[in-house]
């Protein structure tokens, strides 16, 4: 590591041009538990950090009729806090309150989990379970991006030269509907995952067919992965074991993992078929309240 | 001649828990760590480090980075002076000078991955390690050997050229294996003939690391007439000194190691890799002070790990449970350099058991690893692992119950141990029963919830404990408190249960001590804080210490009564002679007449110690699933002999049993093909977390030593060991499937599940 500049811009347009003037040598930071990481085992060369913390609009949370908007450097901590959010979107706290302990939770931000473009970010397969969109400003105006299409590779994204993610806008679910996530760790917590699922499903009035279903998994290919034929496999189906198992079986087939320290291919598609039947079974129970 | 003790039990500070003297500093944050060291003029030092596993080194070119600006001084393995191959004590283990000086920097060849190739000293630590990088080293690779079975090949690249193996007395080259080792008594072949059962099974287990917190650090200067200061994060300064000075080329006089407080070491920090390092980029840096940290993927991937290995292990027995006959070949990784733990391995395999026939052969093999080291009762939990799952095998298979069969087969008083030696007092049955009457065996292991199964595992092992050499000094100060100085490294507490040994003899509070540990110019040798020897060793140096003051106060108190010495008693802390009677600390105020403060100094070198039993029980759930396991209730029993604080002997059980677990459940070397460990960071090497574990219980069985006058054994060793197969066994209960591979992690779980 070398000495680098430190910038702390207070609007959108000021980081957009600080990043667009040093390109890949400048980084913006937001809680910095991934960048402070990277930085020191000189995974980048850089010359400047742009603390995205300053700017209010990346900061701000809020929850209203139309869904849940997250600015880009919102901590978990004030995710999982939130009354509201813990009412309408489960999914997304199962998310946050397990990336890292408390010290982490208080900067680590979904913003961050996201633009870090782990395949093993615990916050990100709920997010596309949810359906949610990636705002993105840059020197050429704003843009809006699917979450599932956000990373394009192992710490990779959609993001070009001078672009900042600046909020994640989450639809409001519908009624009758419920998420969850949960990840495999063989410890119990301080760990990465060996697999993760996100889902989402929307049950009819009682609670007794599936409307529609969002599947996505964590660190079992290049990227977050939205089990799209899983997910879809149940949209009309009745709620019950066999259609469970059969979308779960879907999500098995979606998973690309490779084999290393963490697990083997076998050992994360079985995982990835245990987890969407555990995960589609507590949707179901959130969704009937 | 040892001496040996009649313990009584009617105590006033043995036994208590008392508040430790660095506690306040350790909790504030005002304690003095050896990464907190500051010196004037202060610069950093960095290294270099091999990124190849096996590697021959072409060349060094160190011309760009001695070009840098704030850059003092370059480093490579020809800055260092000739040394033979000469061994010094740590004060446990012996260093072997010539072959750890190329540990810390490699000479001609590297080793293992991380194997340091030159070192830089600039004016700050950015500047170190940019000028690290910019040496320029050329490398002919070879391939990496990592594991047993590979190194022993006949066709094995050679790793320590020039290496002549001592096979079973025969010298021979050209050869991966540094030592083969027997111990045998009685006809092993005979005795298994005449079994009823005998089960023959192979395991083996990973490399681990002690994973203590604190990195490996040093500071050094090397000043202009010759004498060097070191400060350094380590079990022992004694054992610094040494190996520094041999390393350096210097006398052991003229180096002072000073004492820090230390991060945890669990045997890894008798090892010294930084501080001749240090030393010599002072002195090339015009004795400037230099400071060098370690980084956690270095500590990894270069500091000594505790070896993996394979052990075959065959154990004969009679229908009605008597243990026939033993034999086992146990093969350790040393590492890059010769000495692993398989020395002590072979002298724990069998000693929990009273064997007529028994045969153990050790290997010592080179593997291109970091160098291993001591690791907690080093070489007893791979041995324990592989005999108690053959044990708990023959359990079954003979349905015996777990605890009886090691009841009616356990070592005790004049058992012989493998190696021949005979046992003096030791308190194996004792512990057995203890299990055997205990809550957590009488109570059944409970239902598991839906879609997971449970299990109950038992093992037992040893570990002899160290001795060795110890200094204590004493001032008793004029307002009645006590100065006392020792040389221990405190770990765990050891300032206040060795000065509660002192304060037992005299009579004065424990609060009324002042501990201290100087740097090794203020006080007399004292071995490493390691081989659980402290409480006992530099525990009796207090205590004998403490005797002689008292001596020392009766003849001031002759003086000051006009009697004679013999006429003087002392009990409980006070003196009586003639009706007269005057407490110690009203005394200490009075002695200026009679000379001044009182001092004694007392060293020790023990040659034996007590030896330290463990049976623990392990209850473990699986979910069937997905293969993770979490230990829901585990008792650990273990001879303490006496447990001076208990509190700390049961925190000493309680650690070790999370470290053993960690062994067991997930903790390895994850070595790639070309020999790099992958999980080289606390986020993939998985030890346990706190959330990971369940209270641990334990059961502390108090048979007294005969060689301390407290009936002291070492606690801190022992129970790490038998957790590995605990576990184990508790997991093949719960999945009706048997494993001879360590880490059980839940992949190997699914696996052996799935492959029905
Ligand atoms: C001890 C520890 C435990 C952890 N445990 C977990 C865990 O359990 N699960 C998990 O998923 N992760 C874990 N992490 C990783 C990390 O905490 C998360 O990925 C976290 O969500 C990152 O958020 P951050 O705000 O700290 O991001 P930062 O580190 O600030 O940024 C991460 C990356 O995104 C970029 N970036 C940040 N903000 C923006 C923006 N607005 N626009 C464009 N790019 C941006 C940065 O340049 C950087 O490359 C852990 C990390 C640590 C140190």
């Amino acid at each position: 590591m070398h000495p680098f500049a430190y910038v702390a811009p207070k609007t959108v347009s000021e980081a957009v041009s600080v990043l667009a003037e040093h390109g890949d040598r400048a980084r913006p930071l937001a809680g910095g538990t991934d960048l402070l990481v990277k930085a020191r085992a000189n995974v980048w060369d850089l010359d400047a950090v742009v603390d995205v913390k300053n700017i209010p609009e990346l900061m701000s949370l809020s929850i209203n009729g139309a869904g849940l908007s997250i600015g880009a450097g919102v901590p978990c901590c004030q995710v999982y806090e939130h009354k509201d959010i813990q009412e309408q979107y489960p999914g997304i706290i199962d998310g946050a309150s397990i990336i890292g302990g408390i010290q982490i939770q208080s900067r680590a931000g979904l913003g961050g989990n996201l633009c870090n473009a782990a395949p093993s970010g615990d916050g990100i397969p709920a997010l596309i379970a949810y359906s949610a969109v990636a705002k993105i400003s840059g020197p050429n105006g704003n843009r809006e991006v699917a979450v599932e299409d956000f990373a394009t590779g192992p710490s990779r994204t959609v993001l070009e030269n001078g672009e900042l993610l600046t909020s994640i806008e989450i639809p409001k679910p519908a009624a009758n509907s419920g998420a969850a996530y949960t990840r495999f760790i063989p410890r119990n917590e301080m760990d990465i995952a060996v697999a993760g699922v996100g889902v989402f499903v929307q049950l009819d009035s009682e609670g007794k067919k599936f409307e529609s279903a969002r599947i996505a998994l964590a660190s079992v290919g290049p990227t977050p992965i939205l089990a799209q034929k899983a997910g879809d496999s149940l949209a009309g189906k009745p709620v019950n074991d066999e259609s469970i198992a059969s979308a779960a079986s879907l999500a098995k087939d979606a998973a690309s993992p490779i084999t290393d320290m963490r697990g083997t291919v076998d050992q994360r598609k079985h995982l990835v078929e245990v987890l969407t039947g555990r995960m589609l079974n507590q949707a179901i129970e959130r969704a009937r309240g | 001649m040892v001496a040996t003790y009649e313990t009584k039990n009617d105590y006033k500070v043995v036994g208590n828990t008392p508040i430790r003297h660095d506690g306040l500093d350790k909790v504030t944050g005002r304690a003095v760590y050896g990464g907190d060291v500051k010196a004037p003029g202060l610069i950093w030092g960095e290294v270099l480090r091999s990124p190849h596993a096996h590697a021959r080194i072409k060349k060094i070119d160190t011309s760009t980075a001695e070009a840098m600006d704030g850059v003092f001084a370059v480093l490579t393995h020809s800055d260092f002076p000739t040394v033979d191959e000469r061994e010094v004590s740590t004060g446990e283990d012996v260093v072997n000078l010539k072959r750890d000086q190329s540990n810390i920097m490699a000479n001609k060849k590297v080793h293992y991955k991380g194997h340091v190739v030159a070192a830089v000293a600039a004016v700050d630590r950015n500047t170190a390690q940019q000028a690290a990088n910019v040496i320029k080293v050329e490398y002919e690779v070879l391939s990496p050997i990592s594991n047993v079975d590979d190194a022993m090949a006949d066709d094995a690249p050679i790793i320590l050229e020039g290496l002549v193996g001592d096979h079973l007395g025969e010298e021979v080259e050209n050869t991966n294996v540094a030592t083969i080792f027997r111990h045998e008594f009685g006809d092993v072949d005979n005795a298994f003939a005449n079994s009823d059962i005998v089960i023959e099974r192979t395991v083996s287990m990973s490399m681990i690391h002690q994973g203590y917190i604190e990195p490996h650090n040093a500071t050094a200067i090397w000043a202009e007439d010759g004498n060097v200061t070191v400060w350094s994060s380590t079990q022992g300064s004694f054992g610094v000194r040494a190996q520094t000075a041999g390393m350096i080329g210097v006398p052991e006089s003229k180096v002072r190691v000073n004492y820090v407080e230390i991060g945890g070491g669990f045997g890894g920090k008798t090892k010294v890799y930084l501080a001749p390092v240090a030393a010599l980029l002072s002195r090339k840096s015009g004795g400037r002070p230099v400071k060098l940290i370690m980084d956690r993927s270095s500590i990894f991937e270069a500091t000594g790990p505790a070896p993996g290995g394979k052990i075959r292990m065959k154990i004969g027995a009679t229908k009605d449970g008597k243990i026939t006959a033993a034999d086992t070949d146990i093969m350790l990784e040393s590492g890059g350099y010769p000495g692993s733990a398989v020395g002590a391995a072979g002298l724990c395999v069998f000693a929990c058991y009273n064997l007529p026939a028994s045969k153990i052969t050790g290997y010592d093999v080179l593997v291109n690893k970091p160098k291993s080291a001591a690791y907690r009762a080093p070489g007893s939990p791979q041995a324990s692992f592989a005999i108690e799952t053959v044990i708990d095998e023959i359990c079954e298979k003979g349905g015996f119950d777990k605890i009886q069969f090691r009841l009616e087969n356990a070592a005790k008083e004049g058992t012989r141990r493998g190696d021949g030696v005979q046992f003096i007092r030791v308190g194996l049955e004792e512990c057995l029963e203890s299990a055997k009457e205990s809550d957590h065996w009488k109570s059944p292991i409970g239902d598991a919830p839906e879609g997971k199964a449970r299990g109950r595992g038992v093992a037992s092992a040893y570990w002899m404990n160290g001795g060795g050499k110890s200094t204590c000094d004493l001032m008793l100060q004029d307002d009645g408190t006590v100065m006392m100085n020792e040389g221990s490294a405190d770990i765990g507490g050891t300032r206040t249960s060795i000065a509660m040994q002192a304060a037992e003899v005299l009579g004065i509070p424990i609060e009324d001590f002042h501990p201290s540990i100087p740097d090794t110019d203020s006080i007399g040798f004292t071995g490493v804080t390691g081989g659980s020897r402290t409480t006992y060793a530099t525990g009796l140096a207090a205590y004998n210490a403490a005797h002689k003051l008292v001596d020392e106060l009766k003849g001031r108190l002759a003086d000051l009564w006009e009697t004679e010495t013999a006429n003087i008693k002392f009990n409980e802390g006070t003196f009586t002679a003639n009706g007269d009677s005057i407490g110690i600390q009203e005394l200490a105020g009075k002695l200026d007449p009679t000379g001044g403060s009182a001092t004694a100094t007392a060293s020790v070198n023990l040659a034996e110690a007590g030896n330290a039993y463990g049976v623990h029980i392990c209850d473990l759930e699986v979910d069937l699933a997905t293969g993770k396991t979490d230990v829901i209730r585990y008792t650990a029993i273990q001879d303490v002999g006496k447990a001076v604080h208990p509190q700390y002997a049961e925190g000493q059980i309680q650690g070790g049993v999370v470290q053993g677990l960690g062994w067991a459940l997930n903790e390895e070397y994850f070595i790639t093909d070309d020999g790099a460990m992958a999980n080289r960071s606390f986020l993939d090497y998985r030890m346990p977390t706190s959330l990971d574990m369940p209270m641990i219980d334990t059961i502390m069985v108090e048979v007294p030593n005969p060689l301390h006058p407290y009936g002291v054994r070492g606690v801190g060793e022992v129970p790490i060991s038998p957790p590995l197969s605990a576990a184990a066994q508790a997991i093949k209960e719960a999945t009706g499937k048997s494993y001879y591979e360590l880490p059980v992690k839940p992949g190997r779980i699914l696996e052996a599940l799935n492959n029905d």
